[in-house]
């Protein structure tokens, strides 16, 4: 409601954050089509994730987290249907029910003083050690973002890290694939 | 392998079982081997443009006039890069295309070889698809797929990028009948699609009051049968009708129930009724800003009934009530026949009302002008033009500025396909290789471009390719010596500072016509202008008519940006408040 130039006279909804997800054909650009459809429009991608889900039909799946009011978010929708290659485009927050999970790899530097805290820290949110090199460590930990947020907030509070994260990935719970 | 066939054959072989007539291009370094295809066959006619931008405008003018797809063949780089404009303009517009793009070979790719660009890449948002194919065997299946998607739901264009060494290369042609596309890619609406919906839109009909049909350009690219059917859904019901810029000629101009084209520069009685119905109909237009002015104020009071094919357009600017997603002649189609089941009417007294207010909007009598003296007006060249060839199959094409709302506010369309215009994007340099088009697919009918002396000039290289071919197309300049529109917004908008919107050291016209060995004519004053025009008709061959109109003219009635349907200016005399006009300044 937004995209015109004039002004919108309707009341905006609030902004808020959405999941979608994109089942795409598997072909050269297809990114770059979805991704440009965000850019070109003046969209907003928080996250993106891509990723082959089956290799015998040549599908991929593209999770993007994105904001905006439910005008947006609709437009952003019906555009990316337009998108030839494009299969399906689900809303994960209008579906109700759905999980979510990202990972996030965590380099961690431990000295004498920090090391009791870091650990007592990623026992208590499962993060896994991945490699330990004198006085750093990879951590991994996956889980809904929020969590993963917490556990980055608090590590930082101890310790110097250097952080990458896959952004979300989701998908609709088991209940309600298996009443489809 | 006995059945193979070089990549370029299979390109030739693909177009020829689309049913591809004729081509329109360019040749070069990358697309060598499809020309050396091309020459040893007859089957298929090729146009040879004096850029790559006339080729793809020639190419819309062809598909819009014919209903067909339009196709074009250029080189790499910048051939590649001069269709942008043409491919965006088609994409705003709708218009099917299919555009085979030559590539540097594969190895090449990606090294910054000559005349080696990102085509794919660079016409990404304004294709609806793209391929770029390395695989010779796919060559067919991409063709069929790319005519298919070119013609199916919205129409659009599609860009085939082929590398030089898939052109040499051997494969297997597939026949279009054995690609099977995947329903994903395409629209396809089930047969009893949105039947609640379209029985809640009729319904709704029927109840109103106050309605009006707005139509658009999706009414025409849904093909001849649709135009009619929607004549035909209006008459039953009565009501007024206005048309976009895109969709006039889908009801007659003649109608009793036609009000003329909508919007910026529409009618006075079309904009009212829009603001002050009580049900809109809205069958194949996507509220464009041109149409809807200021949004808060844009019909208030109404209920929205928008038929669209592609669903994106729903509730994109303006929010409705009842949204119908399909093809226009399918789902008027059903209308007619609920309303003839149900044995629906409207009320006759509250449409009479209705009817009655419209003819006082009428008798503003918005198009009026100032046509004293013997200086040609532009309105009265327009008006003289449709006089004068309104009982000859005429097709008439334009450029974009005020030459072109004169030409839609001031010829009467009768008929679909007839009206050729860049009204999304707005492309001067359109009309005249949109002409050419035209006329390569009408041979024999008359095509006029309505231009403007600036408008002309940045495609005029094409009249070598219609003095060429022989086509008799007529460029009717409305000149003025001014980008029109531009100064006219400078003088409403920018106090009158005529900055660069004067066309300067501008050719002359006849000589320019004679030097192409074409016919040039002039008209000084209104006593020339007949006659110019009648001659300009019979003339066999490529025409320019260089109409010299008056110089300052501005093209009213108007909606100044920031403005709603019922503030409408009628003169210059009647400016807008300071307060929205300097809002309104901001916007295009």
């Amino acid at each position: 409601m937004n995209k015109s130039v004039y002004d919108s006279p309707d009341q905006v909804s609030e902004t808020k954050r959405h999941i979608l997800t994109v089942l795409v054909d598997n072909e050269p650009g297809v990114l770059a089509r979805v991704i440009g459809m965000f850019s070109g429009r003046g969209y907003n991608i928080d996250s993106l994730n891509v990723a082959e889900v089956s290799n015998d039909e040549n599908i991929s799946r593209i999770t993007i987290v994105t904001h905006g009011t439910s005008e947006v978010v609709n437009q952003i929708e019906k555009q990316l249907l337009r998108i030839v290659p494009v299969h399906s485009v689900t809303n994960l927050d209008q579906e109700g029910s759905s999980v979510e999970a990202e990972v996030a790899l965590v380099y961690i530097y431990i000295s004498e003083t920090n090391k009791k805290k870091v650990y007592q820290l990623c026992d208590l949110y499962r993060a896994r050690k991945i490699e330990n090199e004198n006085n750093t460590t990879i951590f991994e930990i996956a889980g809904a973002s929020e969590r993963v947020n917490r556990f980055i907030k608090e590590i930082n509070e101890i310790t110097k890290v250097e952080i990458v994260r896959s952004g979300p990935v989701a998908i609709s719970s088991i209940q309600k694939n298996e009443e489809e | 392998m006995k059945n193979e066939i070089t990549g370029a054959e299979i390109v030739l072989k693909s177009l020829a079982e689309q049913g591809v007539e004729v081509v329109f291009g360019y040749p070069g370094g990358a697309v060598l081997p499809i020309y050396d295809t091309l020459f040893k066959q007859n089957s298929i006619k090729h146009v040879l443009v004096r850029q790559e931008g006339g080729a793809i405008h020639a190419a819309e003018g062809y598909a819009r006039s014919t209903g067909k797809t339009g196709v074009v063949l250029v080189t790499s780089g910048p051939g590649a890069t001069n269709v942008v404009t043409g491919l965006t303009d088609a994409m705003m517009d709708s218009v099917p295309i299919v555009c085979i793009t030559g590539q540097v070979p594969q190895h090449l790719i990606g090294s910054d070889a000559f005349q080696e660009c990102d085509t794919t890449g660079i016409t990404r948002p304004c294709t609806k698809h793209n391929y770029l194919v390395k695989d010779v065997n796919k060559l067919s299946s991409v063709f069929h797929e790319a005519f298919t998607i070119a013609q199916n739901g919205r129409p659009g264009p599609v860009l085939i990028d082929i590398p030089k060494d898939v052109q040499f290369a051997s494969g297997t042609y597939e026949e279009k009948s054995k690609i099977i596309i995947p329903s994903h890619r395409l629209f396809e609406p089930s047969p009893d699609f949105e039947k609640n919906k379209i029985e809640e839109a009729v319904e709704l009909i029927s109840k109103s009051k106050k309605p009006i049909f707005y139509i658009g350009g999706g009414c025409i690219n849904s093909g001849p049968k649709a135009s009619k059917l929607v004549r035909e859904f209006i008459n039953m019901v009565g009501s007024p009708v206005t048309m976009t810029l895109m969709g006039l000629g889908v009801v007659a101009s003649s109608d009793k129930n036609s009000l003329g084209m909508l919007g910026m520069h529409g009618m006075y009685e079309a904009n009212m009724a829009m603001h002050e119905c009580d049900v809109m109909i809205n069958i194949g237009a996507r509220f464009d800003d041109r149409v809807t002015g200021r949004l808060d104020a844009f019909s208030p009071n109404s209920k929205k009934i928008h038929i669209d094919i592609d669903e994106s357009n729903i509730n994109k600017t303006i929010n409705v009530d009842v949204p119908i997603i399909g093809d226009v002649k399918q789902v008027v189609e059903k209308m007619i026949e609920v309303w003839k089941e149900k044995k629906l009417q409207i009320d006759d007294k509250a449409l009479k009302l209705w009817w009655d207010k419209i003819t006082k909007w009428k008798k503003v009598d918005c198009l009026n002008y100032n046509n004293e003296g013997k200086q040609i007006k532009p309105q009265y060249a327009v008006q003289r033009l449709y006089e004068l060839t309104k009982n000859t199959k005429t097709f008439i094409t334009t450029e974009v500025g005020q030459h072109q709302m004169w030409a839609a506010q001031f010829y009467k369309f009768e008929q679909p396909n007839r009206w050729l215009t860049s009204g999304g994007l707005g492309t001067m340099g359109y009309g005249f290789p949109a002409a050419i088009g035209a006329q390569v697919g009408h041979p024999d009918a008359l095509v006029v471009d309505i231009a403007g002396d600036a408008s002309i000039l940045m495609n005029i290289q094409e009249m070598s390719t219609a003095v060429q071919y022989r086509l008799p197309v007529k460029i009717f300049i409305l000149n003025n010596e001014y980008m029109g529109m531009v100064r006219q917004w400078q003088e409403l908008l920018h106090g009158g500072r005529y900055s660069e919107s004067y066309t300067d050291s501008l050719p002359d016209f006849v000589k320019l016509a004679e030097s192409y060995k074409a016919v040039g004519l002039r008209a000084k004053t209104t006593d020339d202008l007949d006659n110019v025009i009648t001659e300009m008709i019979e003339t066999k061959n490529t025409v320019i008519a260089d109409i010299w109109v008056t110089k300052e003219e501005n093209c009213f009635p108007m909606i100044q940006s920031g403005s709603a349907h019922n503030e409408m200016m009628l003169s210059k005399d009647q400016k807008q408040d300071k307060k929205s006009a300097e809002k309104g300044k901001i916007l295009v």
